[in-house]
């Protein structure tokens, strides 16, 4: 833990060395600043070359391709200018300072991160959980003297007026959200950067995962980007590439409640100034600190060895851009799901984590003396399997819950001693029951965003600890066919890297071991008597999950419409698992979050227990039946209130699937 | 400096009153040049004017005096390996040391370089390798003959040659002698008087039919037979394999080495395999031709060889490489001889059976006779360089060049560390004038033949095109110079070996595009690996670009470190390449561009030419020679 030390980095004491450092930072951005306005230019130049192979594919003439291209070019290119990053720096200053008690940075990463950028072209990869994130980044390396990055942003960003233009002025870029038919799209915008990466312009920054996680659980991440940057190493243009993940998390998240409604339903406001504007009032509340860890940087080359044969590439002009084969395809996601891992263990927790994990497994509130004591008990259990813990040192355990509990205030109820999630800041009359448990859900959802924060830590013994309950069996062969299925049916839900099922199997073993939980003999796995309240405490630690993945199996399993649509497939089960609640027949507010849903969703499509069928403009889903409703029996026996019920059919059915 | 007395400054005299090719390299500038060239090289109190010599110095070679001495040898069968070393590169007297003063000088009379100190080299040494004058690794002195195992002999066969009146011999030392090629392994080893396994019987043939004769008895026999050209292998080519049981012959075409015939209406000669490039260059300018055929190796090297590689020459822009210069060849295999019927300049024969011996590295049979196209010597010769500012600029003015269709003979481009090795330290002041960066500045060198006219016109639409790369003209005699250091290079080596460092270089060829990334990543990737195989110094890792095509490039890869706290310094030079050949395949090089393949490269054929490509040339090689009678596994 010592190594990973943090660095904290006071906004105050920043603010006041803010002028010197502009002089300072002046000095050396203006030197790779200077250069980037001609880049647009000279990429231009480019363009009749991109658009080259594209016109003969579409028949086309070549100048009317050229000029689409450009405007395309127009619409996402960057124009970092040096004045308005010293104004985002002045005002982001202003605004950090007044929103987080402190940002903590590894320095030791940034000296790494100021090493990387020396030897080969750098890629960014942050962990995204808030808008907050790349306004940190830009404002972290200007403030350290490092190379501002350009941003691959979101095309949302692009239409909120002028602060679009001001993030574009900034060194932000943007991509459309899908482009996949468009070839000159994919053309340019791949030409863009990786042009910008061979001429080491500056280090591009992107999100693996995609978009904000809602969840705050990473998302099964993108491989496009990855692709792009990786393929200028590929084509031998450039010795390497360093990937520098870097994990950034936050005490108290901006959006937080803004996230739980989305996931109810509520739809996202569409971004724009004057939403920000509204957005004025979080300024006035205290989100706690910050926390930036700069990864180690990962280099392409290394990552790649005897993965990649790079010759596959010596065969077609390098300007021609290239699918992925499937192994690069392969490679590729795997090497993402490993970014995004090293992006989790970096990822520092705050012990309002381990709190809120607690409080979610005790709906009816907890005593303050039983939490601490759970707390400090969580807290050993998280530390043994390898969570990264900004615990306070020399602070009373009970000093630090109550730290916690008050910046989170707004998610609670304490009175005499006893503390409970519930709404506290909306005491208005309940006008309908539905309102009132989508009141709850809200802070369930805001609260489950914490415990998601630290599920990576506990993840592997969980599957572990769940499928030696549903196996029935201490077999080791079964509990591994549990823990495989288990795996594969969540692997939508968490960040399970492909092939890895044994490794994973063999980690769980090894921790529960190590923790005096198990003994793992040749063929056995045996639970020792000690044991059962860790075993307890990581089933429950899923449980949501379990009873999420249920309520949409048995929706399926119910829903009568043969011509469900992918569309209403969401707002279907929502009801769906709003009545259960309304009728006291479902406790878990979890199972109304559309994450979960959509994750469900989607495993079952990869099981083939559900099919999309395109029908006119309208995507339909034919669930097989059977096959969903044996894997919700499957399911619900990992579920320990629920009934027993035929494991072998769907464990049949899972071997067909898979 | 007596040249008095020096052989080198013999004047010659052609019985047919042709003068030699390299008078028409004379004119003005460059006697000049030289001149200054010579008074760079060497200290001012050893410089006496030797204008009277100026006729003499014309008469000697155009690339640095390498073969102005009669070799006669070529009738006696030992000759020839008196004059070489045994265990370094080329001619014994011929070697760089450094003398007591600590100055580094080139001894004997053969080169140029010949007898000159060479001040700057020890700092260049030092401060390249790291390298102390003080550490050194000497040579075993000479061939311990009790390290070499008594050859396996097949006394039938033996018996059944000298029965045909052919030379035999199993003396150790003509047995280690063709045991081995150049790769730093080979030479390192018996450097160290490690001798591993040798051939048991060397024989001589004079001509055709004793090869026949030598072949038809060697499947009579089963035994392995190794051809053996020049010896300037640098693919483990002759290296015997280990695997080998029967008995090996090394069979030594040396003495098959006379023009048969000189076609002067078509211009074609036709030639004994064995002969060696500089004989056969000097025999074909005594009648006014020339092949134009210049590998780097010339001195040494024989045509079998260049056919068998696939051997390229500086020139070819000009004349062509080794498979256009062949019109007719004649090749003994177990299963007979294989030739063409007629003289014509192009077949449409189905696939062209020469593309099966060309690049056949000896695994097929023994190319006993060629017919070569000839060229009358040109008239006119000059060199030229051109400085760039950067290396990028240098290769894309190569590019252009190529484009254009305008590349001289020659035109090679050095990158910076190349150059600063070869010392155009005069320039330097010059430079920094116009503002070049001499840790970036790059030189190509150039060659201009033909009509003198042309030549100039030629010379001027090339320094043209340079000027728009950036390009600055740097004179006649560094051009010369840089052609110079390519013959003595491998001298070099020799030096470094005795202090500690180990070194060689390899090849590639790559579309233009990729020419730069390749060099940029090679040249990484060796620093790299060397630091991570635990290398103490910095290696020199350095590339050049030395031959221009319509669509790429040929590029040569010079790599040396110091090899001092190494315990296995040959596996860790072995490692490297291989790690550098890995990087040049990844990144769009070809296996080799004329190198061949030899045993060094076959891991990587499959990947070069596909299963099925090298499962056709295996079935080749199965219906010429099923008994496996050329054996030394090259290739396949």
């Amino acid at each position: 833990m010592a190594s990973r030390a943090l660095y904290s980095v006071s906004v105050l004491q920043h603010f006041c060395m803010l002028s010197d450092k502009i002089l300072h930072a002046c000095n050396t951005c203006s030197v790779n600043l200077s250069l980037l306005p001609s880049f647009n230019i000279f990429f231009r130049g480019n363009i009749k070359h991109i658009s080259c192979p594209v016109s003969s594919e579409s028949g086309d003439s070549t100048e009317c391709v050229a000029e689409e291209a450009s405007l395309i070019l127009d619409e996402m290119a960057h124009r970092l200018q040096l004045s308005t990053v010293r104004f985002f720096v002045f005002t982001l200053s202003k605004a950090f300072k007044r929103l987080f008690r402190s940002v903590c940075v590894n320095e030791e990463g940034i000296q790494r991160l100021q090493q990387a950028v020396q030897e080969h072209p750098v890629v960014l990869l942050p962990s995204h959980r808030s808008y907050m994130d790349f306004l940190m980044m830009s404002y972290l390396l200007y403030m350290y003297d490092l190379p501002l990055p350009v941003i691959a942003a979101g095309m949302d960003f692009m239409s909120m007026k002028f602060v679009g233009e001001m993030l574009r002025m900034s060194g932000a870029f943007f991509i459309r959200r899908s482009f996949g038919g468009d070839k000159l799209y994919w053309a340019v915008f791949s030409e863009y950067v990786k042009t910008m990466l061979r001429n080491g312009y500056a280090p591009i920054e992107f999100f693996l995962e995609g978009t904000r996680s809602r969840t705050c659980k990473s998302l099964t991440p993108k491989t496009g980007l990855l692709n792009i940057v990786m393929e200028p190493f590929f084509k031998g243009e450039l010795f390497d590439v360093n990937l520098v993940p870097v994990s950034i998390s936050y005490e108290r998240i901006l959006e937080e409640s803004l996230y739980a409604r989305e996931l109810l339903g509520i739809p996202k406001p569409k971004e724009s100034t004057s939403g920000l504007l509204k957005a004025r009032r979080v300024l006035s509340e205290d989100y706690g600190s910050m926390y930036v860890y700069f990864g180690h940087p990962v280099s392409v080359r290394s990552l790649t060895e005897g993965k990649i044969t790079r010759s596959q590439y010596n065969l077609l002009p390098r300007c021609i851009p290239q699918k992925p084969s499937a192994d690069t395809h392969e490679f590729l996601n795997d090497a993402a799901f490993r970014l995004v891992r090293i992006q989790e263990e970096n990822m520092v927790l705050k012990p309002w984590v381990l709190i809120a994990t607690l409080l979610l497994q005790n709906p009816d509130g907890m005593d303050l003396s039983s939490l601490a004591e759970q707390t400090d008990w969580l807290r050993h259990l998280a530390l043994a399997f390898g969570a990264y813990l900004d615990w306070p040192d020399h602070e009373a355990c009970s000093e630090v819950i109550s730290c916690s509990l008050a910046l989170h205030r707004h998610l609670l109820s304490v009175s005499a001693g006893h503390v409970q999630l519930s709404v506290t800041d909306a005491p208005q009359v309940e006008s309908t029951p539905e309102e009132a448990v989508f009141h709850q859900a809200v802070v369930v959802l805001s609260c489950a965003s914490y415990r998601n924060q630290i599920l990576h830590v506990f993840l592997r013994p969980a599957l572990l600890a769940v499928a030696m309950q549903s196996a029935n069996s201490n077999r080791k062969d079964d509990v591994y066919n549990c823990f495989n299925f288990l795996r594969n049916m969540f692997s939508n839900e968490f960040i399970l890297c492909p092939g890895d099922s044994v490794q994973d199997f063999e980690e769980a073993c090894y921790l529960l071991m190590k923790r005096g939980v198990l003994q793992v003999l040749e063929h056995e796995i045996v639970m020792s008597a000690s044991g059962h309240s860790t075993l307890a405490f990581l089933s429950s630690v899923l449980d949501p999950f379990l009873q999420g993945y249920q309520v949409v199996s048995r929706y399926l399993c119910e829903e009568t419409n043969e011509n469900l649509t992918e569309k209403e497939f969401i707002p279907a089960v929502r009801n769906f698992a709003l009545k259960l609640i309304l009728a006291g027949r479902l406790k878990c507010y979890e199972a109304l979050s559309s994450d979960l849903q959509k994750n469900a969703l989607a495993a079952f499509l990869r099981l083939k227990a559900v099919r999309k069928v395109k029908v006119g403009d309208q995507v339909t889903l034919k669930v097989n039946k059977i096959a969903v409703n044996s894997l919700e029996d499957t399911l619900g026996k990992s579920d320990v209130t629920s009934h027993q019920n035929s494991w072998c059919s769907s464990m049949a059915m899972f071997e067909i699937a898979i | 400096m007596n040249t008095e007395n020096d052989p080198f400054f013999q004047t010659k005299t052609f019985s047919h009153g042709i003068i030699s090719l390299n008078s028409f390299a004379l004119n003005k500038p460059a006697l000049i040049s030289y001149c200054c060239f010579i008074r760079q090289a060497m200290p001012c109190s050893h410089y006496t004017p030797f204008s009277h010599s100026k006729k003499y110095i014309a008469e000697q070679d155009r690339a640095g005096g390498r073969f102005n001495k009669e070799l006669t040898y070529s009738r006696s069968l030992s000759l020839r390996q008196e004059i070489m070393k045994w265990n370094g590169w080329g001619y014994s007297d011929s070697r760089f040391l450094f003398n007591k003063k600590g100055q580094a000088e080139f001894t004997g009379k053969r080169y140029r370089l010949s007898g000159l100190i060479l001040p700057s080299l020890k700092d260049w040494f030092e401060g390249t390798f790291g390298a102390n004058l003080q550490h050194r690794s000497p040579a075993t002195p000479s061939l311990n003959l009790s390290a070499v195992a008594p050859p396996n002999l097949n006394q039938p066969f033996v018996e059944d040659l000298k029965a045909a009146g052919l030379t035999v011999s199993h003396d150790p030392e003509d047995r280690v002698f063709r045991a081995h090629g150049h790769c730093l392994h080979e030479v390192f080893a018996l450097r160290e008087g490690r001798i591993g396994r040798v051939p048991d019987t060397v024989v001589w043939p004079s001509c055709h039919s004793d090869v026949e004769k030598i072949v038809e008895l060697a499947c009579e026999h089963n035994v392995c037979l190794i051809p053996y050209g020049g010896g300037t292998s640098v693919s483990s080519a002759l290296e015997c394999p280990r695997e080998e049981s029967r008995s090996i012959v090394s069979l030594d075409t040396s003495q098959m080495s006379r023009i048969l015939w000189i076609d002067e209406k078509n211009l074609t000669a036709h030639v004994e395999a064995g002969i060696i490039g500089q004989d056969l260059e000097r025999q074909l300018n005594e009648r006014g031709f020339c092949t134009g055929h210049e590998p780097d190796s010339m001195e040494f090297s024989s045509l079998g060889g260049w056919v068998a590689t696939r051997a390229s020459g500086m020139k070819k822009n000009i004349y062509g490489n080794i498979e256009d210069l062949v019109v007719h060849i004649k090749m003994v295999t177990p299963r007979g001889v294989i030739e063409k019927s007629c003289l014509g300049p192009r077949m449409s024969t189905g696939p062209d059976i020469h593309h099966f011996i060309l690049g056949s590295e000896g695994t097929l049979g023994v190319v006993t006779e060629v017919t070569l196209k000839i060229r009358p010597i040109p008239e006119y010769q000059k060199y030229g360089s051109v400085v760039f500012p950067n290396f990028q600029q240098g290769v894309a003015c190569l590019r252009e060049v190529a484009r254009q269709r305008c590349a001289p003979a020659s035109i090679r481009l050095m990158d910076n560390e190349q150059f600063q090795f070869g010392e155009f330290c005069f320039f330097l002041i010059l430079l920094s004038f116009f503002c070049f960066d001499p840790q970036h500045l790059c030189v190509a060198t150039l060659l201009f033949e033909g009509d003198r006219g042309k030549v100039l016109q030629h010379e001027k639409q090339v320094y043209d095109i340079a000027a728009k790369f950036g390009g600055l003209a740097a004179g006649e005699d560094n051009g010369q110079r840089g052609y110079m250091l390519t013959f003595v290079i491998a001298y070099l080596r020799d030096l470094g070996m005795d202090y500690y460092v180990i070194g060689e270089s390899f090849e590639t060829s790559v579309p233009w595009d990729r020419v730069l990334d390749l060099c940029r990543n090679v040249k990484e990737r060796i620093v790299r690996e060397c630091k991570e195989r635990g290398v103490q110094f910095p290696p020199l890792s350095t590339s050049r670009v030395t031959q221009t095509y319509d669509a790429g490039a040929c590029v040569y890869f010079y790599f040396a470190f110091n090899y001092r706290g190494l315990s296995d310094p040959v596996h860790v030079y072995e490692q490297v390449e291989h790690a550098a050949r890995e990087e040049i395949l990844a990144n769009g090089g070809s296996l080799s561009h004329h190198h061949g393949v030899g045993k060094l490269r076959k891991e990587w054929m499959k990947e070069s030419v596909s299963g099925v490509g090298l499962g056709m040339l295996k079935s080749v090689k199965e219906y010429v020679d099923p008994q496996n009678i050329f054996g030394n596994r090259n290739l396949l």
